[in-house]
């Protein structure tokens, strides 16, 4: 399918010469946005799993009942919540915690300074769903004030964003691939016009159009794979220089982001498959183009 | 193929150029196997053109062609390489591959019909040196004389043992002594059993060897028969 002999002074095209790094550019840009579009699922992942099967239970403060009586509403919620069917765990988020979430817009403050609610976490089985508006109503009626946020509902929609996202990164990803066919293309129908005496040389001499598609795609994959490590090669600086940045910006919003061992491995087959592309493009402009002549 | 079928056969051969005139007009002929034919007309009669029909360039635009006993009209495209390889052709400006060297040239037809390398080696080493230029191996066209781009030319169009040869204006490049080294080499070929064809503007060697003659003119075409009394290279002289 592909040759690296040639008859034809294929490496002697201005163009050749500029292709390797147009593929390079678009290698360096799908690397990104594949390694965005890992980051991301694998993001998504993680929420889905670990925060779709939470719900936190807030039990208002009274400031007019004693700790006994607040001591009793919490064990009856925790009652309530171990009762539920589909309930795996319930844990009373320590006081200590709270002001801990709940200093970026408090301060440093004492447990005593403000009435801090009581937060109940609460893990369900992601298989059994616990429906959390029968819950906050079950509450409702035994502590009145109590709210039940499901994460799921925000969670959902978030998962959603990301997954257009991701979308998108596809989208992009698809369209650098095109692009750098049309490049391929573009350089090939170059290559044929400025080799015209030469191929026809060819086949007068009874050489198969297959015979001249092989030449071109064989200089196609050299130059696609050349183009294909330049590109993985900036790149990879690139993402560890991301990481890095985004593992100091210590978002608590963000989990952490790690490109799992599957995520290199695809980042690693970029060079070869804009090779194959190459390849596979050249060859089947030659074709088309050379099937228009007798 | 049949021993007694024609090389090439045209049967009210018409060939235009897009929308313009016809440049040959009803042309039909038949090639022997093992014959010799001058082709000559004045500058612009037709010559190339038929030649281009007879070496697989073209199409015509009506007749009948056929090549080694297949109608062309109707071979398909991927018939052609195999119908082109048992065709030689010496173009008149050459058409050697200026960035290949004399040996890569000449190895052309045998490695697009996949020869294995060590093979073409030994063919083309052993033709090179038989038309003198065993030295001039690696040499690229560009640097080489007209004569010698005109033997490696040959040397090409010949390394494939084809049945038919063909030469435009072989000796148009060349000095009288080399022109008739260079017909002699043909003479050769034809006597192993080649049919030869050669399109040439030199009637003095037309007379001298005595071939037969296809005449063309405005678009037609006339057999004219040998005379092959004389031969500067055979033993009659």
């Amino acid at each position: 399918m592909f040759s690296r002999r040639t008859d034809l002074p294929l490496d002697k095209d201005p163009l050749s010469r500029f292709l390797p790094w147009l593929i390079a550019f678009m290698v360096y840009l799908a690397a990104l946005a594949q390694a965005g579009l890992i980051g991301l699922d694998s993001l998504a992942q993680r929420w889905d799993t670990g925060m779709a099967a939470t719900l936190t239970v807030q039990i208002p403060p009274d400031p007019n009942a004693g700790t006994a009586t607040n001591a009793r509403r919490l064990q009856i919620a925790l009652n309530m919540i171990s009762e539920t069917s589909g309930v795996l765990k319930a844990s009373v988020i320590s006081e200590d915690k709270v002001l801990q979430l709940l200093s970026p817009w408090l301060g440093l403050v004492e447990a005593t300074d403000v009435p801090l609610p009581i937060l109940i976490d609460v893990e369900t089985d992601p298989d059994l769903n616990v429906d959390a508006r029968v819950l906050h109503q079950k509450l409702a009626r035994r502590i009145p004030g109590t709210q039940v946020d499901d994460h799921g509902v925000w969670l959902s929609r978030l998962i959603e964003m990301v997954r257009t996202l991701e979308g998108l990164a596809g989208g992009v990803l698809l369209f650098i691939l095109l692009s750098a066919a049309g490049t391929v293309i573009f350089t090939t129908r170059t290559g044929l016009t400025v080799h015209a005496e030469a191929i026809e040389v060819l086949h007068l001499t009874g050489a198969h159009d297959r015979y001249i598609a092989k030449q071109f795609a064989g200089r196609a994959v050299a130059l696609g794979l050349k183009g294909g490590l330049y590109g993985i090669g900036l790149a990879i600086p690139t993402l560890l220089v991301l990481g890095h940045m985004a593992g100091r910006m210590e978002a608590g919003m963000l989990p952490d982001i790690e490109m799992p061992l599957l995520g290199w491995v695809s980042l690693a087959v970029l060079p070869v498959l804009s090779s194959f592309v190459a390849g596979v493009t050249a060859r089947h402009t030659v074709m088309r183009n050379l099937r228009r002549m007798l | 193929m049949d021993p007694k079928t024609p090389i090439a056969h045209f049967e009210n051969v018409g060939l235009r150029y897009g929308l313009g005139p016809e440049v040959l007009q009803d042309v039909t002929f038949s090639l022997k196997p093992g014959s010799f034919h001058f082709l000559v007309g004045p500058s612009g009669a037709g010559k190339s053109s038929l030649l281009k029909l007879m070496y697989l360039a073209m199409r015509p635009s009506r007749g009948l062609v056929h090549l080694f006993g297949r109608d062309i009209q109707t071979a398909s495209r991927d018939e052609l390489p195999a119908l082109r390889r048992s065709i030689g052709v010496v173009f008149q400006d050459y058409r050697l591959l200026d960035h290949l060297s004399t040996f890569d040239n000449v190895a052309l037809p045998l490695r697009v019909a996949n020869v294995k390398e060590q093979d073409i080696k030994r063919h083309v080493e052993e033709l090179l040196a038989w038309v003198g230029l065993k030295d001039h191996m690696h040499a690229r066209p560009p640097t080489l004389s007209g004569g010698q781009k005109q033997r490696v030319s040959i040397a090409r169009a010949v390394i494939s043992r084809p049945k038919l040869l063909m030469a435009d204006e072989p000796t148009g490049n060349v000095d009288d002594r080399m022109g008739f080294r260079l017909m002699h080499l043909f003479e050769e070929l034809n006597k192993l059993g080649t049919t030869i064809v050669v399109a040439t503007h030199n009637e003095a060697m037309v007379d001298k060897l005595g071939h037969p003659i296809m005449r063309i003119d405005g678009g037609g075409l006339k057999v004219v028969p040998g005379r092959r009394a004389e031969n500067i290279f055979g033993g009659q002289s």
